[in-house]
């Protein structure tokens, strides 16, 4: 099957049938793996047995950002080629983003009190990792609330390309601004600063978060599809029963 | 395996994320049933699609 003939749903369909199974099995492996390796990490030498924390809040934040990239190129697709599949795959994604971004507000206030002594700080990261939460709020909005799903997808696609900006605001706050949080210490120019014993565990972690990304995104897609065939069926429906009436 | 002091904020964390990813799953799960549902309903009626009639 070429990459091309995925542009047809039906198609798309078929595929994604064929692979969740195996996707649902991967994901359950490697984070069965990914939670043996946590537990049984060794302490941090200052933060302790809250490092625990880190192998569910540095994954959720880097998918939170991931799942905006998504919607992104999605609605480049959405208002440049007209691609059939991304709409959908923008629309999709949108749920599952601002999910992983909420799990990675919560956790990073859960594993700021210990540390920090305080759960919130108006600080450039913690601030612009809330507003990509209330960003994906809504373009959801946009998505859910259009009578007319077309319009409602241009809307949000531009809100999207809008929104993009903010990434890069997110990823180099710590540089760039005097913060709370801690300064990039995995995805870094000279390389990792953690040490193997916690570094393995974590990268296992985000490989498992990232699978279920993937797994949850490929079924809401598959939903998206599923729900605009009955939109079409219910609009046939309509016009034959009015072709009835006249 | 000892969580320390702060056990409480490490289990929370792990309690909400488990959470949310279940709510995720099953979000997934019951809206591509209720669609297949309705789609069934819609096909026992001989209600179909454009592209069904081509076929």
């Amino acid at each position: 099957m070429a990459v091309i003939d995925l542009a047809n749903p039906t198609r798309f369909l078929a595929l994604v049938n064929r692979v969740l199974p195996w996707l649902v099995a991967a994901t359950a492996l490697v984070f069965a793996i990914g939670l043996y390796r946590a537990a049984y990490a060794p302490d941090d030498y200052q933060q302790g047995a809250t490092v625990k924390i880190m192998f569910l809040h540095v994954p959720a934040a880097w998918l939170g950002m991931m799942g905006w990239v998504i919607m992104s190129a999605a609605a480049l697709g959405t208002l440049v080629w007209r691609h059939p599949l991304a709409d959908v795959a923008g629309k999709a994604v949108a749920p599952i983003g601002a999910a992983f971004t909420l799990i990675c507000l919560i956790t990073g206030a859960l594993w700021g009190r210990p540390t920090w002594g305080t759960y919130w700080v108006w600080d450039a990261r913690l601030t612009s990792v809330l507003i990509l939460f209330l960003l994906y709020l809504g373009v959801m909005a946009l998505y859910w609330t259009a009578e007319e799903p077309g319009r409602g997808a241009r809307a949000a696609a531009i809100l999207t390309l809008v929104g993009a900006v903010n990434i890069p605001i997110i990823k180099f706050s710590v540089d760039w601004w005097n913060t709370l949080h801690q300064p990039a210490s995995v995805l870094r120019l000279g390389g990792a600063t953690i040490d193997a014993s916690i570094l393995v565990p974590l990268l296992i972690m985000a490989g498992a978060f990232t699978l279920l990304f993937i797994t949850l995104h490929l079924a809401a897609m598959r939903n998206e599809i599923l729900r605009r065939r009955v939109r079409s069926m219910r609009l046939m429906q309509a016009q034959t029963m009015a072709e009835a009436r006249s | 395996m000892n969580l320390g002091p702060h056990a409480d904020f490490i289990v929370a964390a792990y309690a909400v994320t488990a959470f949310a990813v279940a709510a995720l799953i099953a979000w997934v799960v019951f809206d591509y049933a209720a669609q297949r549902r309705i789609i069934g309903d819609l096909e026992d009626r001989g209600v179909t699609r454009r592209a069904q009639r081509k076929e």
